[in-house]
């Protein structure tokens, strides 16, 4: 079974601790949400996951190995990770893009599953229709959907996702999230920065709320989204509703704040 | 789904097909565009005694030799390395474009443009005015070779910033570079003897005309390994266009590939530049038209870009030769008329599409 985790994690840049003491388990077969406030340290946490970010303190595992000592190769049969924003910088069609994904299985037997994986994985991405055209020219949403394609296509046992759902519509939302989830149940360790605290309550096993750059709460939605925690971290009165067997996160709106000067 | 991959293998048929047809096409034309290179000039050989002259070499009794009492030496003498010449410096110059180009993340890096060229020229006028020979014929390939090795660290260096480089910053260090390598040039023609004077202004304006066998015998080989190389390269250089970080994450060793790439792009631009000088926006020219039809892939571009180099520049050579009646005119000064509002064509379509390159 997969483990991906960390033990006193800190990261610093120019001196300003970004990070302090994360201590975060994530194995095979469950999804994490990584949650919190703007500048809470949810990239740079999923940024140190996938070896981008070179921690200042404490370690990284992956399989009881420090995460350092893979080899870009390696690490890429291991890993997989959909960033926030993924830019290009020639016009490749959508399915070349997704194809990438296949590139740390060249020249090993699972080469011959290239051609099938990838349509799979267009398939669950919603991206099979995009599939001739140039990346360049897609949407965001369609840019976001056509990086999972690419990231399911690399058919890793570690997936990590930085704020994937951003940028998507709601149908889009739900199927990425369902597809994750049942990455999961398949035996990956899913980990997804998410914004949206009820798509979150709905789709993980586990929620990890960051603030200031500690863990603040870290177990179940039932257990760590209440009124109370989340209202001490976003500093923001919020509300939270069972409704129907789903928790719904609603942030309290107290109408006409601030009026506009007149004039 | 199987449909799906069904239609996927399909397609990559298709892809195949395209792929042969277009490297094919492009031997073709560069076969043809040598023979018909070889027989023009002051003195004119048809194609048919060309192919005779050669299959006669070759110890085939097929076809007509050269009537003409100087052909067959004008051929052998003056053409042949010539056009042959031409060949590598195009294929290298057109490769080490596309090479650039994918390392920089940006359609118009090219070693002419960024001030590479420019730098193997410095330092291999620096070996002539120096009259420096340690390794015989190969002294001033080296020299260029070490001067645009260099040269493209520096630019690297300067204009790279989170897996790109921005047009601007591109352009600028280009523009910096040249000024530096003006000075270094104007500087050594100061120091140079009338003679060594007249050879530098010769590497400024890169000719062809002089091109000796012993000549081939240094740049074939550094052409050949060069292309091979960035051959290699090629399937990762694809994955670079994601960026630094997305290319990590698909198992690419980043500062491996640039480091190796910045290599291959010195000893190509080296190869073209120690015996024809600055030939300028090969390298932007051939690779971008290549890219509008084959895609940007470059598996296909890096060889496509090699034989269209070489189409160019052995076309260029015979136009830049047969233009004015018994003139020579200066190579590297046709292709940068032809490129300069090529290159403002290309400035204007990045402006328009910032960020969104096609």
């Amino acid at each position: 079974m997969t483990t991906l985790g960390t033990r006193g994690l800190g990261v610093s840049f120019d001196g300003h601790p970004i990070l302090a003491d994360v201590d975060l388990d994530v194995r095979g077969g469950e999804l994490v949400a990584l949650v919190g406030p703007n500048g809470a340290g949810k990239t740079t946490l999923l940024g140190v996951l996938s070896g981008d970010v070179d921690p200042t303190s404490g370690r990284v595992t992956l399989d009881d190995k420090p995460l350092a000592s893979y080899a870009a190769r390696e690490l890429a049969r291991q890993r997989a990770m959909q960033l926030q924003k993924q830019g290009l910088a020639f016009g490749f069609r959508v399915h070349e893009v997704v194809r990438m994904g296949r590139s740390p299985w060249h020249r090993t037997a699972r080469e011959d599953d290239d051609d099938r994986v990838v349509a799979e994985s267009m398939e669950r991405a919603d991206v099979t229709d995009l599939a001739d055209r140039l990346y360049p020219t897609l949407s965001g949403g369609e840019q976001a959907r056509t990086s999972f394609a690419r990231l399911l296509a690399q058919e890793t046992p570690v997936l990590l996702l930085d704020e994937p759902t951003a940028a998507l519509d709601i149908r889009h939302q739900e199927s990425l999230l369902a597809v994750a989830r049942s990455a999961a149940e398949a035996g990956a360790a899913v980990v997804v920065v998410l914004h949206d605290l009820s798509l979150a309550a709905a789709y993980a096993d586990r929620i990890c709320v960051l603030s200031r750059g500690r863990v603040r709460a870290n177990g179940t939605p039932a257990d760590v989204l209440t009124s109370a925690l989340l209202t001490e971290v976003y500093e923001h009165p919020v509300e939270v509703i069972a409704h129907d067997g789903n928790l719904l996160v609603v942030p309290v709106r107290v109408k006409g704040v601030v009026p506009w000067p007149a004039g | 789904m199987t449909a799906a991959v069904v239609e996927h293998q399909r397609a990559g048929i298709r892809a195949l097909a395209g792929r042969i047809g277009l490297l094919g096409g492009l031997t073709v034309a560069l076969l043809v565009s040598l023979v018909l290179a070889a027989g023009h000039g002051q003195l004119d050989v048809p194609p048919a005694e060309v192919l005779g002259s050669l299959m006669h070499k070759i110890g085939l009794d097929i076809g007509p030799v050269p009537h003409h009492p100087q052909g067959e030496n004008t051929l052998w003498q003056v053409r042949f390395p010539r056009v042959v010449m031409a060949a590598l410096a195009g294929a290298s110059l057109a490769t080490a474009g596309a090479l650039m180009q994918g390392v920089f993340g940006n359609p118009l890096a090219e070693p002419g443009v960024v001030g590479v060229s420019a730098g193997a020229a410095v330092a291999a006028a620096a070996a002539i005015v120096f009259e420096l020979t340690f390794a015989g014929t190969w002294t001033i390939a080296i020299c260029a070779f070490v001067g645009g090795l260099v040269t493209t660290t520096l630019v690297y260096a300067m204009s790279r910033d989170g897996g790109r480089t921005e047009v601007v910053t591109l352009v600028l260090t280009g523009i910096a570079i040249n000024a530096m390598t003006s000075a270094g040039l104007a500087f050594l023609m100061f120091l140079g003897d009338t003679q060594a004077r007249e050879e530098i202004v010769f590497w400024t304006l890169g000719s062809l005309n002089g091109s000796r066998w012993q000549y081939v015998g240094v740049v074939l080989p550094m052409a050949v390994v060069g292309i091979a190389a960035a051959m290699f390269l090629a399937p990762k250089l694809d994955l670079l266009a994601l960026g630094d970080r997305a290319a990590r994450h698909v198992g690419v060793d980043v500062e491996r590939l640039r480091m190796s790439t910045i290599v291959v792009v010195a000893v190509l631009t080296a190869a073209a530049v120690a015996f024809c000088g600055i030939i300028s926006f090969v390298g932007l020219i051939v690779p971008h038209l290549i890219r509008m039809v084959a895609g940007p892939g470059h598996r296909l571009l890096v060889p496509a870009s090699a034989l269209g180099g070489a189409v160019l520049l052995v076309l260029a050579d015979l136009w830049a030769r047969t233009l004015v009646a018994y003139a020579d005119l200066p190579i590297g000064m046709l292709t940068a008329l032809v490129g300069g509002p090529f290159f403002f064509w290309l400035i204007r379509r990045a402006r328009r599409t910032a960020g969104g390159w096609a």
